[in-house]
């Protein structure tokens, strides 16, 4: 099945770009005028946000009780549920901060690089060496474990 | 900036929300772009065709609506070029700490009603809106 699976990943990927633009997700100017709360407030993000989780909640629960493995894989792959912890609270607010500032998210910033404003291709470069950077930080040192 | 209509809006979030749920239900994998995106500056066997396919799909589903259903598709970015560079830097670090974005915690994982997501939710939306307020009404005058 993994032609399907590959398929779908492309499809998939093609609806969400789609939607992100058509939301109007992946112009800054306007997922900064929705975090503006003080400012000329813009509603569409929030529209956009209820929008894909009235669609989302129920499909995701209905899988996950009814479902025993996705459709073309053996299983589903879906993060460990863990607690709350520094990482994530720390890692959270240093990505508000960074989305806050110019106004790109990663989903949005790959989507609009296609519309060609030069500052996106700068932004995109500069998330790619941070999430190197943020993988490496986060991955689990197996010389100490082997060590140890 | 023209106020984007509120069934336009609604409906594509609710395509982006089948779209998430379609990733999960057919594959088994989350729609988390930070993660995706990472994923693909390290070699993974069996898990890098698929997400190299997702992200073109990102850019071309995008450029098809931009380009074709409703041009023209304007991009404005008002930060300066220094504060575009440190920015990508802490949305990319960050999002690795906190282990997703919008799309792996604020959707699929607000879908699952996992506590991790609603929280990481909450703490980057009222980071950004603080900054936004900083930036713009604080200091930015």
């Amino acid at each position: 099945m993994t032609a399907a699976r590959l398929l779908f990943a492309l499809v998939c990927g093609g609806l969400f770009g789609f939607a992100l633009a058509m939301g109007d997700m992946v112009n800054p100017a306007r997922v900064l005028a929705f975090l503006d709360i003080a400012g000329n407030w813009d509603p569409t993000l929030l529209f956009f946000m209820g929008g894909a989780l009235i669609v989302a909640v129920p499909l995701f629960q209905l899988t996950l009780r009814r479902a025993n493995a996705p459709l073309f894989d053996r299983n589903f792959v879906r993060p460990t549920a863990g607690a709350v912890d520094v990482k994530l609270v720390g890692g959270s607010a240093l990505f508000g901060l960074g989305w806050g500032l110019v106004g790109y998210c990663p989903g949005p910033a790959i989507s609009s690089l296609v519309f060609g404003n030069p500052k996106t291709a700068v932004f995109l470069v500069a998330m790619l060496v941070g999430l190197y950077l943020g993988s490496v930080l986060t991955r689990p040192r197996i010389g100490q474990a082997a060590a140890a | 900036m023209e106020p984007v209509n509120f069934w336009v809006a609604l409906l594509g979030g609710g395509l982006l929300g089948f779209s998430a749920w379609l990733l999960f239900a057919l594959n088994g994998r989350i729609a988390g772009i930070s993660g995706i995106a990472a994923a693909l500056l390290t070699p993974a066997r069996g898990e890098w065709a698929w997400r190299l396919l997702y992200v073109l799909g990102l850019a071309g589903g995008a450029a098809l609506f931009g380009y074709v259903v409703d041009p023209p598709k304007v991009i404005t970015v008002d930060a300066g070029w220094p504060l575009v560079v440190i920015a990508g830097l802490i949305v990319g670090v960050g999002t690795r700490l906190g282990g997703g974005c919008t799309s792996g915690h604020g959707i699929c994982g607000m879908s699952r009603l996992s506590i991790r997501s609603v929280v990481a939710t909450l703490i980057f939306m009222a980071v950004a809106a603080a900054t936004v307020f900083v930036t713009r009404h604080l200091i930015g005058g």
